[in-house]
């Protein structure tokens, strides 16, 4: 078994004590990245020699009595649409093909105060626009369980790195789904926090009031220990909550006894697949097992929140996306004049999808149809928060399936962009809502691909996410599972 | 329905003219509006400039607060609502110089609603009147374009130093009504913007901006006519807006009376003022209404303003021109003009004024017209002659205000008391060393007797004169005077004179 499969606290353990070195875990995960990545194309770049200087410097600290930090040595892979200074970050896009930002993210920092090391800058759908990785400028990415497969998305190369064993954590960013689908997808556990829980600054931004970075990792606990260090405000982000922090470690120890869960008819309705709904029932006998008490919930507007995501959506990233205009960042098509210039350059290096939503975006914002579609949109967002603020009087979870079916095929939905859209079913709701989400693995279908059950909760209530997660983990075994085992 | 209007018997006089102005005001913070880079003028092109002001991909904005709080400011000084609740739109064009392709700026719940200025056109009887504010509301600068106009196809550069840089957009409700009235206004509002110390308030470095909404009203066969409202940019002086207003007054009527064209019959039309020609040109022939898509920028949170910091900001406003000219008149007896000239030269001048006039007063009441007099002619002549302002004058305002008691007791007359204010400027002195120094005593009674009696034996025919009813003729005498005792007062020696002649 390789030394990568350890728990995150107990990696940085042994580094911090000299057990292991952080340069071990480095070679390691280098070593499985070298021998993997043409098969599965989970990372735009790597990070090999900066991550080996970083080791050697830890391992220096360590040997010279100095304290290191609680990830010490902890091999990362971080999605190529967080800024790491002085290294490429493309965010999946021919138009960022050369950017290399002159900043870090601020969890980029954190992470190196923490002492983990970033080993690579992983796929992921242009702009994290996709659910499938398949819209990266750079390759799809694909499933450690089934290469024919999709490893999920937008954070599809984190997830399947984390799953392919090339790091035991992973850093993704969920805008409608983009952490907890393709941890669905590839068997492993993420969760997208409260928004405002963790800094966005350095997120290349999809859509600014849904975006939020969170942790992938092999089990709820190493999420826990990754939120401790991602979590808090941040100056440089005005939209980052200035709420306490707990320790969600120690909440991954309390019992679930009387906690009350919701389970939302609408997440059992059409469209599910007969073997995640067996899957997910099957786990949520488990969590009554464990003491927790279910209710049937309502969420009536629930319905309509693919409809709205991707009117808010789009419209917010019309915006952001108007940076990349050709001017900066080396991309730049020759034209006759200056709006020549600008529509060859955003034709040419923004693929069908970013078009697509730019186009979409810019509709819905535009004069005559903003109170149809922007304004109306966010009205109904509004009513999606209130559903939520409703049931979580009477629940402290709410339980579901993550996506409605397990990993496609690769090239399945490549026609069909709608098809691919109703993946985010069950999770853009929370995005629009500013809840938190964490998705578990909690079965197998027939043929072999994992299942993942999403736990929703309040505003701020991770604690109550990794609560029952962790003490889900220590009754059942999916999260042990691994490809090709 | 279509009238037959004979146009050419229409005078221009029937038109009435229509101005709305937008001014864009630079606020004088540190650093910009979402960044920490410096708003510091005229440096190295993009030397001022960081990945959040440049738009890269990742970064944020975090608001200035200081920028909010001069906007309020400034809202409160215009007679503006304050909104208790603000919040931040992003305006979307393409522009090389817009590097995040949106300007961040206030749509719906701008930080200033409805105010007003009273504005007095100077020299003019009219009354003065209230221009209403619509709004004012905070807006980050776009950076600058700098395009090869050789017409070789050279490169545009682009510099973003201002990028980022905090603007309060002001703008009026059409309540304009002439072209002397926007300069007045203009005026008026740089002179409140420098006494609550908001903006540099200089055209040249672009600090204060003005657009110009123009059209006219003509009445016509008992029907109100307006012409295309036209748009003019590039006012980079009062005196450019007042001559482009009155330009586009005269062009619209021509170009009425030539085609007849109505506000219904062609969209507003943005055109430059041509300084050099002095004329106004076509920007944009056929302006489609601009569709800027605003909606709110999800970077940024709302802003709650609190009553308290309205308050704490209303008390610090300190007196503002209009209440200090209403002052002047009421407390200090100043007339309109002499009240403006105090006014008009900044907060420091008035203190200074009042300084003098309240420690040079007798009998409680302060001497308002000597030392407006006395402030308005020697020390204003004395700060243009060496380009200073009243905090460099060198005499401070408690010396100034002894002087004049000492003029108003009679001690030394006015033309006497201007060689001591020089004495005191040249060598820095009290006023009694200067007195010294220039020999003034005052004269008494027996000299004064003893030098009219000199007078009258030595200036036989003046005297005759007098007599003969040639009052004037004492003027000659009093010359006479001043050249055997240059400290004898000509008001007190003309009395005592006329009293000797029995007259």
């Amino acid at each position: 078994m390789s030394i990568l499969e350890s728990p995150i606290d107990q990696i940085a353990r042994e580094v911090s004590t000299s057990e292991t070195s952080a340069a071990q875990y480095v070679e390691e995960s280098i070593k499985q990245l070298r021998a993997q990545q043409e098969s599965l194309n989970v990372m735009i770049s790597d990070c090999e020699t900066q991550a080996q200087a970083e080791a050697e410097a830890i391992d220096k600290k360590v040997a010279a009595g100095e304290s290191v930090g609680p990830l010490a040595g902890v091999p990362i892979a971080i999605k190529d649409g967080i800024c790491t200074q002085g290294h490429r970050t493309t965010a999946g896009s021919k138009m960022l093909e050369n950017f290399v930002p002159p900043y870090d993210a601020t969890i980029v920092s954190r992470l190196r105060d923490a002492g983990a090391i970033c080993i690579g800058k992983t796929n992921l759908d242009e702009f994290a626009m996709g659910s499938s990785t398949e819209n990266s400028y750079f390759g799809v990415t694909k499933n450690p369980w089934s290469e024919a497969c999709v490893a999920g998305g937008s954070s599809g190369g984190s997830a399947a790195a984390v799953a392919a064993g090339i790091s035991p954590a992973a850093i993704g960013s969920d805008t409608g789904g983009s952490i907890r689908q393709p941890v669905s997808f590839c068997g492993i556990t993420g969760i997208k926090p409260t928004y405002g829980r963790v800094s966005r600054f350095g997120l290349i931004a999809f859509a600014s009031s849904l975006d939020q970075i969170g942790p992938m990792a092999r089990s709820a606990k190493d999420c826990a220990v990754l939120m401790n260090v991602l979590s808090g405000h941040d100056p440089k982000d005005s939209t980052s909550a200035r709420n306490d922090v707990p320790d969600f470690t120690a909440a991954c120890e309390e019992n679930i006894k009387g906690l009350r869960i919701g389970i939302c008819k609408q997440h059992f309705e059409e469209g599910l697949n007969h073997d995640v709904k067996a899957s997910v029932e099957q786990a949520i006998k488990v969590l009554e097992s464990l003491g927790a008490e279910t209710v049937e919930i309502d969420l009536p507007h629930n319905a309509h929140a693919v409809a709205t995501y991707y009117v808010v959506a789009p419209c917010e990233a019309s915006s952001n996306l108007s940076r990349f205009d050709g001017v900066r960042y080396t991309s730049r098509e020759e034209a006759d004049d200056l709006v020549g210039m600008y529509s060859k350059t955003r034709k040419v290096n923004f693929g069908d999808e970013v078009i697509r939503r730019i186009l979409l975006g810019t509709y819905s914002l535009s004069s005559g149809y903003d109170h149809e579609l922007y304004k109306k949109a966010s009205q109904v967002r509004r009513l999606i928060k209130d559903d939520y603020d409703k049931a979580f009087e009477s629940v402290d979870l709410i339980v579901g399936p993550t996506v409605p079916t397990t990993a496609f095929k690769i090239g399945e939905h490549a026609k069909d962009p709608l098809a691919m859209y109703l993946a985010d079913v069950y999770t853009a709701s929370a995005n629009l809502a500013g809840v938190p989400g964490i998705s578990l693995p909690c079965g197998f279908s027939p043929d072999g691909m994992p299942i993942g059950l999403q736990l929703q909760a309040n505003m701020f209530r991770e604690s109550d996410l990794f609560r029952a997660a962790h003490q889900f983990q220590t009754e059942t075994d999916w999260h042990l599972k691994r490809p090709g085992s | 329905m279509t009238t037959t209007i004979d146009r050419k018997s229409i005078k221009f006089n029937d038109a009435k003219l229509i101005v709305g102005l937008e001014v864009h005001v630079q606020l004088k913070t540190e650093s910009k509006l979402f960044c920490g880079c410096s708003t510091q003028f005229g440096s190295a092109p993009n030397t001022q400039t960081c990945p959040v002001c440049t738009g890269m991909p990742g970064t944020l904005p975090v608001l200035n607060e200081k920028a909010l709080q001069l906007a309020i400011k400034t809202g409160l000084a215009i007679n503006c609502e304050i909104a208790r609740y603000t919040k931040w739109d992003r305006k979307n064009y393409f522009y090389p110089d817009l590097p995040k392709g949106y300007q961040i700026s206030q749509f719906d719940k701008p930080v200033c609603g409805e105010g007003f200025i009273e504005v007095q056109i100077p020299k003019s009887e009219e009354p003065a009147r209230k221009i209403r504010i619509e709004r004012a509301h905070l807006e980050e600068d776009a950076g600058k374009s700098m395009h090869d106009e050789s017409g070789k196809g050279g490169v545009s550069k682009i510099d973003l130093n201002r990028t980022g840089t905090p603007l309060l957009e002001i703008v009026t409700k059409p309540d304009i009504r002439s072209a002397e009235e926007a300069k007045a206004f203009l005026s008026e509002l740089k002179l409140i913007l420098g006494y609550i110390d908001v903006s540099d308030c200089n055209m040249q470095e672009g600090s204060l901006r003005c657009d110009a909404n123009v059209n006219l009203h003509i009445e016509a066969d008992g029907l109100t006519i307006a012409t295309p409202i036209v748009e003019i940019k590039n006012l980079n002086s009062f005196r450019a807006a007042e001559r482009a207003i009155t330009h586009e007054a005269k062009r619209q009527f021509k170009q009425w009376q030539k085609s007849g064209e109505t506000i219904d019959d062609a969209p507003k039309q943005t055109r430059g003022w041509d300084d050099g020609a002095q004329r106004t040109t076509v920007q944009r022939e056929k302006e489609e209404s601009a569709d800027y898509r605003y909606f709110p920028d999800p970077d940024l949170i709302a802003v709650v303003i609190q009553e308290e910091e309205i308050a704490a900001t209303q008390n610090s406003l300190g007196d503002l021109p209009g209440a200090i000219r209403e002052q002047l008149r009421n407390n200090y007896g100043l007339n309109d003009y002499d009240s403006d000239v105090i006014v008009s030269a900044g907060r420091p001048m008035v203190d200074y004024f009042r300084a003098v006039a309240d420690g040079s007063a007798s009998n409680g009441k302060p001497n308002g017209k000597l030392a407006s007099n006395w402030v308005g002619q020697e020390v204003m002549r004395y700060l243009n002659e060496n380009n200073a302002t009243i905090n460099d004058y060198p005499v401070g305002a408690k010396k100034l205000a002894e002087l004049l008691s000492r003029v108003s007791a009679g001690e030394v007359d006015q033309t006497r008391a201007k060689e001591v204010l020089a004495e005191m400027l040249a060598s820095g002195c009290e006023v009694q060393a200067a007195f010294d120094k220039l020999g003034i005593v005052k004269v008494d009674s027996g000299a004064l007797d003893a030098l009219c009696q000199q007078l009258i034996d030595e200036n036989p025919a003046v005297i005759e004169e007098i007599r003969g009813g040639k009052v004037k003729a004492v003027g000659s005498l009093i010359g006479k005077a001043r050249q055997i005792n240059p400290n004898v007062n000509p008001g007190v020696l003309r009395e005592s004179l006329l009293k000797i002649i029995g007259l």
